[in-house]
């Protein structure tokens, strides 16, 4: 039979608030276990959350991006069910009443384009967690994470493959940063997922029992705990069995999900609205004002490279998935007119490269889109060559300064001029007859090398292109 | 009580002004009595001796600075939820017996910013469940008129330290009753703030939705001062309601004349014990002689405050208390072989019997296929409730009746009987489910046993509700008589 795979996410996105949703302690990752709970986190007898008003504003930003209907009223709930990394014994969430309603999402693949709805997305504060192994045979508690604001954004179950699932993953990444309201940064956990996966006969409409992956941290892992699970639903239904309905964890070692609770062991986490904070009101002028600082989006701004610039989709998107890098791209199309795909080929390229092997990030760019501005207008008018051009972006991305400067000082400025490499062009001649016999014998391949042997005589100054022209010339010409 | 200090908080202040003696007399006075007395009430948890005296010394150093307030070096009983830095925390609960409070609750910090003594830490009924100071982890405490009867509850310690003479003040906390019941098994004055005026930050919850602070005294005129100092705006605390300054012993002086006092039918009904109804009565006609107009008003969904209560106040401490996992502080049991195990016994045996009972019954009314039923129900209840009220304050200025059906019962007689242990609220629970003020003031006495008279006020209307209580102790000595033990 052809079973149709039904896929619904819930992403966890951490808001990039300077500190926690109901305490005044900071959200850094990083620092030592315990030292970012204040007497909030650790549920101390007596305290009391209050409302970081930076969250909801975010949320909001969130929710107007995709369009989405922001409930004028939501309220915070308790979550209740016991775990030691969770102080209180209860998690304030939204259930009833999320902030964020339905809204939608555009996503492409393979060239088509998808529109994926969202049912809702709400607030909530992330749980500590259990480090194991710090102290032999105990199981410590950090709760530096406990309190930190998430948006949980549900997806409607809408999705087919893994590959559109991993395509809508990337787009909300994409738009989440661009809107600066979380991160990203999937490695510390600030976006991670949980995938609902169920297969049904093909052209069904009712949903077949589903499972629910927890905590996917990385869109590969998305993709292939998706995929795992759709081949072991399949290999159920097809030997005539039943999925059973249950929470799996995904092994990234051993490429496979396996069970992690049973809808037996399910919790009853007896919701009810947290009697300790008001609800949460958004006005129409918040909506307006939110609205008003929006930044151009992340599909807009790709669909803007594709038309105004000339480039490529994939090629646009990259440039787009990080915002940094998108504000890099354009402040570098200037002063000097230069070929944006060439200024986008530097970036995918060259600098991509260089920050990988240098481990950084692209917020830590080490040089200015002022000087790869330059540095690929000098290319276009001659100046340099491409290789010469490759040792300038080496020497500006260690030492600094401008290519101009480099050019000058390190004397890479190219030599185009046919006076000057007119001699050079003889001397190849002269010293390498068999070569032009083949040449004029209509063997016209060989002109690379002779190419090669001027720019070496020239010691890589020499115009290679206006080096084949001169030897072109006095080949045919005599 | 030594002839050479007053009983009143004013006359205190006054003496203290006039340097008659000094915080640290006072205290050391007080501290005297607590040492001589307290074992046959059991009103406190935990004495501060040398904390107070500490205390005092600095009030009185304010004083010669010429900084002192009206209750700069005034000693009060603190109820046992109030966290006090450095000092233990207990809830009168075996899971929070080893708990020393790392920070002080807003409240705390406001009395101590006052120059109040704290003399210690009052009993109650444990985690502020219970009518009697009978589910207290450290014994029951006694009712200072009668030994063998209960104070009430849950703030009973708070209410037998001032109707004892071994605090002047002491703070309450009411949740569905919990000031007021007490104040007036014990003869005392006791005021329930509107919801929001007194900082929860800081008060170990029981219900969050119901708990409010507020002053207990002698006198409403004490009560007065106190809330000067207790209420306020505090950002800690996101039900705290932001409102300009209010002097509450402004309006003490304006009296009743022309006040419309509006009387409830439901509650002078089957279950009140008549002669209480005669001498609350009897105090309503004093305040009509000074001016006051009497009227009969109906309050028709007075008789589900119970049950609404009972499921609110247990729902959201079933919740509240799940902190109390023996994880990060308080009782842990000895060698849990597990997690689950560790829950288990922490949580059964540090919490009593009053408390598990409630955790079980809140659980079950919020869980699925119950909730519909029973919590959101409840909160239907509880709006009705509020429109109730909201009805007859277009026609009266204030509601007046019993506090409590009856008398101070003997101790040990509801313990096995929780429905009629509930059934002592019935006057006094739909107050908090409405968020509003009211206060307990004695009405006069039955058997040699006080009663109370329950005033219930608009929101923030506390002026006028201490203004009526004064007006009535102007003319009435009730809240003057002292236990004879305790002369």
């Amino acid at each position: 039979m052809e079973w149709q795979p039904v896929i619904g996410l819930e992403v966890h996105a951490q808001l990039a608030t300077q500190s926690k949703i109901f305490s005044g302690a900071a959200t850094a990752y990083g620092a030592a276990p315990n030292v970012q709970a204040c007497g909030v986190d650790l549920g101390l007898p007596g305290v009391l959350p209050v409302l970081n008003a930076q969250a909801v504003e975010l949320a909001v930003r969130f929710g107007l991006a995709i369009d989405a209907e922001i409930a004028p009223c939501s309220v915070f709930a308790r979550k209740n069910y016991f775990y030691p990394d969770l102080p209180k014994g209860y998690q304030i969430s939204q259930y009833e009443h999320p902030i964020v309603g339905c809204g939608h999402l555009r996503i492409t693949l393979d060239e088509r384009e998808l529109d994926i709805g969202i049912t809702r997305a709400h607030l909530e504060e992330d749980a500590g967690k259990s480090v194991h192994g710090v102290v032999s045979g105990r199981t410590g508690i950090d709760l530096n994470r406990a309190g930190t604001p998430l948006l949980e954004i549900v997806s409607e179950p809408v999705m087919h493959s893994a590959r559109e699932a991993v395509a809508y993953m990337r787009e909300l990444h994409r738009l989440v940063r661009h809107l600066g309201i979380c991160d990203g940064n999937m490695q510390e956990g600030s976006f991670r997922c949980d995938a609902n996966v169920s297969l049904r006969p093909a052209g069904s409409d009712t949903l077949g029992t589903r499972t629910e992956i927890k905590n996917l941290n990385s869109f590969r892992f998305v993709e292939r705990a998706i995929e795992f699970e759709i081949e072991r639903q399949r290999d159920i239904l097809e030997d005539g069995g039943k999925v059973v309905q249950e929470t799996r964890l995904y092994d990234p070692d051993k490429d496979e999900t396996r069970t992690m609770r049973t809808k037996e062991d399910a919790h009853d986490y007896r919701y009810f609205p947290d009697p300790d904070l008001l609800p949460v009101s958004v006005s129409a002028d918040d909506l307006a004002r939110i609205r008003a600082t929006l930044p151009e989006l992340p599909a807009a701004r790709i669909a803007r490279y594709v038309d105004d610039y000339g480039l490529g989709r994939e090629d646009a998107a990259l440039l787009v998935n990080e915002p940094a890098v998108a504000a890099f791209f354009e402040a570098s199309l200037g002063p000097l007119e230069v070929p944006a795909k060439a200024v986008a080929n530097w970036i995918t390229g060259e600098v991509f490269g260089a920050l990988n092997r240098a481990g950084l990030a692209v917020d830590d760019i080490p040089i200015t889109p002022a000087m790869l501005n330059q540095l690929v207008a000098r290319i276009g008018d001659g100046t340099v060559s491409g290789k010469g051009a490759k040792t300038v972006f080496q020497a500006m991305w260690s030492e600094g300064g401008l290519p101009d400067d480099i050019i000058e000082a390190q004397g890479l400025k190219q030599v185009s001029d046919s006076g000057a490499i007119d001699a050079i062009v003889d001397e190849v001649i002269a010293a390498n007859p068999a070569q032009v016999q083949d040449y004029l014998a209509g063997k016209e391949k060989i002109l690379g090398y002779l190419v090669g042997q001027a720019m070496k005589a020239s010691k890589g100054k020499a115009n290679p292109a206006a080096v084949s022209a001169l030897l072109v010339d006095k080949l045919k010409g005599d | 009580m030594s002839e050479s200090f007053p009983r009143g908080v004013a006359e205190l202040s006054a003496g203290l002004a006039a340097g008659d003696f000094s915080s640290v007399e006072l205290t050391r006075h007080y501290l005297a009595r607590i040492a001589n007395h307290d074992a046959a009430v059991n009103a406190y948890i935990t004495v501060c001796g040398e904390r107070a005296l500490a205390q005092a010394a600095a009030a009185d150093a304010r004083r010669a600075a010429g900084t002192a307030g009206a209750l700069t070096g005034i000693p009060y009983a603190h109820k046992d939820i109030f966290c006090t830095r450095g000092v233990r925390t207990s809830c009168a609960s075996r899971m929070l017996d080893n708990f020393v409070a790392p920070y002080d609750a807003h409240v705390t910090e406001c009395l101590d910013r006052a120059g109040l003594v704290m003399l210690g830490k009052t009993n109650m009924d444990e985690f502020a469940m219970g009518s009697s100071n009978e589910s207290s982890y450290y014994g029951r405490t006694c009712n200072p008129w009668d030994p063998g009867r209960v104070p009430g509850g849950s703030s009973g310690g708070s209410a037998a330290a001032v109707a004892a003479g071994l605090a002047p003040l002491a703070t309450g906390t009411d949740t569905g009753g919990s000031i007021r019941q007490p104040a007036a098994l014990c003869g005392i004055s006791g005021l329930k703030p509107t919801y929001g005026r007194v900082s929860r930050f800081g008060m170990i919850a029981f219900a969050s939705s119901l708990d409010q602070g507020g002053p207990m005294a002698r006198s409403a005129a004490d009560l007065a001062l106190m809330l000067n100092v207790m209420a306020g705006f505090d950002a800690r605390d996101s039900t705290s309601v932001e409102r300009p300054d209010e002097d509450f012993t402004a309006p003490l002086a304006n009296g009743v004349d022309g006040l419309r006092i509006g009387i409830p039918r439901e509650y002078f009904g089957a279950e009140l014990d008549p002669r209480v109804g005669d001498t609350v009565h009897a105090a309503l006609a004093e305040l009509e002689r000074r001016g006051a107009r009497l009227s009969e008003i109906s309050l028709a969904s007075a008789p589900l405050a119970i049950p609404a209560y009972y499921v609110i106040a247990p729902a959201e401490c079933s919740s509240n208390l799940s902190r109390f996992d023996g994880v990060r502080y308080g009782y842990r049991c000895a060698d849990p072989t597990d997690l689950t195990d560790l829950y288990e016994r922490s949580r059964s045996e540090g919490f009593g019997a009053e408390v598990k009972r409630r955790i079980l019954v809140g659980t079950y009314a919020l869980s699925s296929g119950y909730y519909d039923a029973y919590y959101r129900k409840a909160q239907q209840v509880r709006r009705l409730i509020k429109e109730d009220f909201a009805r007859a304050f277009d026609t009266v200025d204030l509601i007046a009746g019993p506090t409590t059906p009856a008398p101070a019962f003997a101790a040990g007689t509801h313990v096995d009987d929780p429905v009629t242990m509930y059934l002592s609220d019935v006057y006094t629970t739909a107050v908090n489910l409405a968020g509003l003020p009211a206060l307990s003031v004695p009405a006069g006495f039955l058997d040699g046993l006080p009663v109370g008279l329950q005033l219930i006020g608009n929101y923030f209307d506390e002026g006028r509700l201490l203004a009526t209580g004064h007006a009535l102790q102007q003319v009435s000595d009730a809240h003057r008589a002292v236990p004879p033990a305790f002369a």
